[in-house]
């Protein structure tokens, strides 16, 4: 059972129709809105909490939860609503074609949070390569200023709103919520020691909440159509409608909205046009962005695509990038090119990381080459367990997972690579100690 | 310490300078930049031009932006202020960079302390700080773009742009070659970047294709290099077909 249109949030994900404001309106948008906020702040907290929306920036955190930390009384500090469209993480596109296709849905949200949080400015950090993207965003923001539906007495709601945009200017890190705050600030992206969490201390040290850019653009249609709408899809706890990024060695990688724990191989096999050379070819799926390990294809058989069913495989639905590797992948350098990713992203802060991601995006060269011993593996093992956990945020845990998922589930393949090249070289004098240096 | 060891030494008598000296006109800028900066060889900027202006079309845009952010926290805007100076540049030169003294500008504009805003245009990648070609190339070279050929795309610019690899500028000026990571296009991998706008979709002779376009002078329109409908299956979309109020 394939979600229907009539039950799709982003109608104009494609770009097929307008994006302007009289066009969103007639798909819906920015409908009852001032009634809706009229049923006042803990409704609509209340509403997004029952619905079971989980955040879909990656960590998967239930969202009213996240808008309830917030101080329910300002103590004089004003309060901020922070959008998160830094979209970095390799695999995932989706908050892009939000931006540039469906831009009223972001900021009818934006006021809907602004409202739910106590907030009366919020900004909006698109990542910087999305030029034109932000170009469409501003004009989006523009129109609704024009037509009084931001700015004093948003939407005839009472509520004073206004919202900004800010570009940022290629930095991975920046999506972390922290160091989006450094860099809205006007700093380096180097993220903050928690707590004080964001919603204490956050943006120019006001209480701050920082949500995903699909977060925020569906909590509109949820408080139209309800909670238990929303909360109808996918498994408890996992509820909702989300947009997949289906991409790699597929016939036709596309995006697309649909139920959340729709099992993995109808995900592909019906949006995307199946693995190149038929399901069998497949060789592994990394589910959910970069960050989350990948796992091979006796797991994507039968997997459903939701935060809990990929946990117990030991990754994540993470951004629900969907990276399809089929048997023709190098898949150590696939690894290999994310840990590259990683060490070109660590900000620099943190020894484990600093260090760490360049120690493993080195060693793991050498096993694309098969240029090391077979005790070395281990090693590298050891060394992500090391690294993990012991930073101040989680792009060192997100560097070294993919490795870690490489090595539980694909070891013999790293094996075979360095006997390959040893038989190719000669064996040479084994080490008295595994290596693993440069 | 200073002075003690060799590291800085040998940094001031090889190569050019970041200020002083080696630019155009050869006048001092910011006395003391070599004594305090450790900016290794490779960074070392030859060129630097010794003044920087906002134009009226950037002072305009800049008087716009410092209103986004509350009073006091005006250095919010040093991303924002650093890509006007770097489109200025690109306005000007034909080359979008930011030189030093610009920062320095950005600095008192903003009232930071130039080693933020030394900190900030280094830190972040989009900030080019030293000369381009007119054109620059970015080649997304992450896995979800390698899956699908992005090794295709850098030997096609290498072929079409008549450049060494990555970090080169073409001799006559015309394109830098970089190599980015994820830009966030992969349903529509691989990508290449082109200034502001993502060409998708490509394969080699797409890319040689695109570069002679570009040589021409001429932009095509940027965008999915088949006809895609942007993140859209290939050949059409399969959901979306029944919208409400469409």
């Amino acid at each position: 059972m394939a979600l229907s249109d009539k039950d799709r949030i982003f109608t104009n994900l494609y770009g097929l129709h307008d994006w302007r404001l009289e066009a969103a309106r007639r798909r819906g948008h920015w409908d009852q809105t001032a009634e809706l906020i009229g049923k006042g702040r803990d409704w609509i907290i209340n509403e997004v909490k029952e619905s079971g929306l989980r955040g879909r920036g990656g960590a998967g955190f239930p969202t009213g939860m996240k808008w309830s930390f917030m101080p329910k009384k300002s103590d004089g500090r004003p309060h901020y609503l922070v959008v998160n469209a830094d979209e970095s993480e390799p695999g995932t596109c989706k908050d892009r074609d939000i931006l540039r296709h469906d831009p009223h849905t972001l900021v009818e949200g934006c006021l809907f949070a602004a409202v739910a949080m106590g907030a009366h400015a919020g900004y909006i950090y698109v990542r910087g390569e999305y030029y034109n993207e932000h170009l469409v965003l501003q004009a989006a923001i523009d129109e609704a200023y024009a037509a009084g539906l931001l700015g004093p007495n948003a939407c005839g709601s009472g509520w004073d709103f206004d919202l900004y945009v800010h570009r940022g200017a290629g930095a991975y890190i920046c999506g972390e919520e922290t160091a989006l705050i450094e860099s809205l600030e006007g700093k380096k992206g180097m993220p903050r020691l928690k707590p004080p969490f964001p919603a204490a201390v956050g943006l120019y040290g006001a209480p701050t909440t920082v949500n995903n850019v699909e977060t925020i653009a569906v909590v509109p249609t949820i408080l139209r159509r309800g909670a238990a709408w929303f909360a109808g899809f996918g498994r408890p706890k996992n509820s909702g409608t989300k947009i997949f990024c289906i991409q790699g060695h597929v016939e036709k990688p596309c995006n697309v909205e649909e139920e959340m724990s729709i099992p993995l191989r109808e995900l592909i096999e019906r949006h995307a046009g199946g693995v190149r050379g038929g399901w069998d070819n497949l060789l592994c799926v990394i589910p959910g962005g970069s960050s989350t390990p990948l796992i091979p294809k006796e797991a994507c058989d039968t997997v459903l695509m939701d935060f809990d069913a990929l946990r117990e495989h030991k990754t994540g639905l993470g951004t629900a990038g969907v990276i399809v590797m089929d048997k023709s992948t190098d898949l150590i350098k696939a690894i290999a090119r994310l840990s590259q990713f990683y060490k070109h992203e660590s900000c620099g802060q943190c020894t484990p990381c600093r260090e760490g991601m360049g120690w493993v995006k080195r060693v793991m060269d050498r096993m694309v080459d098969g240029r090391a011993e077979v005790t070395e593996i281990d090693v590298l093992e050891q060394v992500t367990r090391q690294i993990e956990g012991h930073t101040i945020c989680a792009l060192a845990d997100g560097g070294v997972w993919p490795v870690q998922g490489l090595i539980r589930h694909f070891r013999p393949m790293m094996e075979e690579r360095i006997a390959a090249y040893k038989a190719r070289k000669g064996a040479g004098p084994a080490p008295a100690l595994p290596l693993a240096a440069e | 310490m200073s002075g003690a060891g060799g590291y800085d030494d040998a940094r001031r008598s090889g190569g050019a300078r970041i200020a002083g000296g080696h630019g155009r006109g050869g006048q001092e800028i910011g006395g003391g930049w070599e004594a305090t900066h450790a900016t290794g060889n490779a960074n070392e900027v030859p060129d630097q031009p010794t003044s920087f202006d906002f134009d009226a079309e950037s002072e305009a845009a800049l008087a716009a932006i410092v209103k986004r952010y509350p009073p006091g926290k005006q250095a919010s805007a040093v991303i924002p202020a650093l890509y006007l100076v770097q489109r200025q540049m690109g306005r000007q030169t034909g080359s979008a960079w930011v030189p030093r003294v610009a920062m320095d500008l950005v600095a008192e504009r903003l009232g930071m302390p130039p080693i933020r805003v030394y900190e900030v245009a280094t830190f972040y990648l989009m900030f080019n700080t030293k000369r381009i070609g007119k054109v620059h190339l970015q080649v997304c070279g992450t896995t979800p773009c390698w899956l699908r050929g992005s090794d295709d795309v850098f030997r096609a610019c290498k072929d079409a742009g008549h450049l060494k690899g990555y970090g080169d500028t073409s001799a006559d000026g015309m394109f830098t070659l970089t190599e980015v990571e994820c830009l966030g296009g992969c349903v529509n991998a691989p990508v290449l970047q082109v200034d502001d706008d993502y060409y998708e979709d490509l394969d080699y002779d797409r890319t040689v294709a695109l570069l002679d376009a570009l040589r021409r002078g001429e932009r095509p329109q940027p965008g999915s290099a088949i006809g895609r409908q942007t993140s859209a299956p290939v050949g059409g979309a399969l959901t979306l077909i029944d919208v409400p109020g469409e």
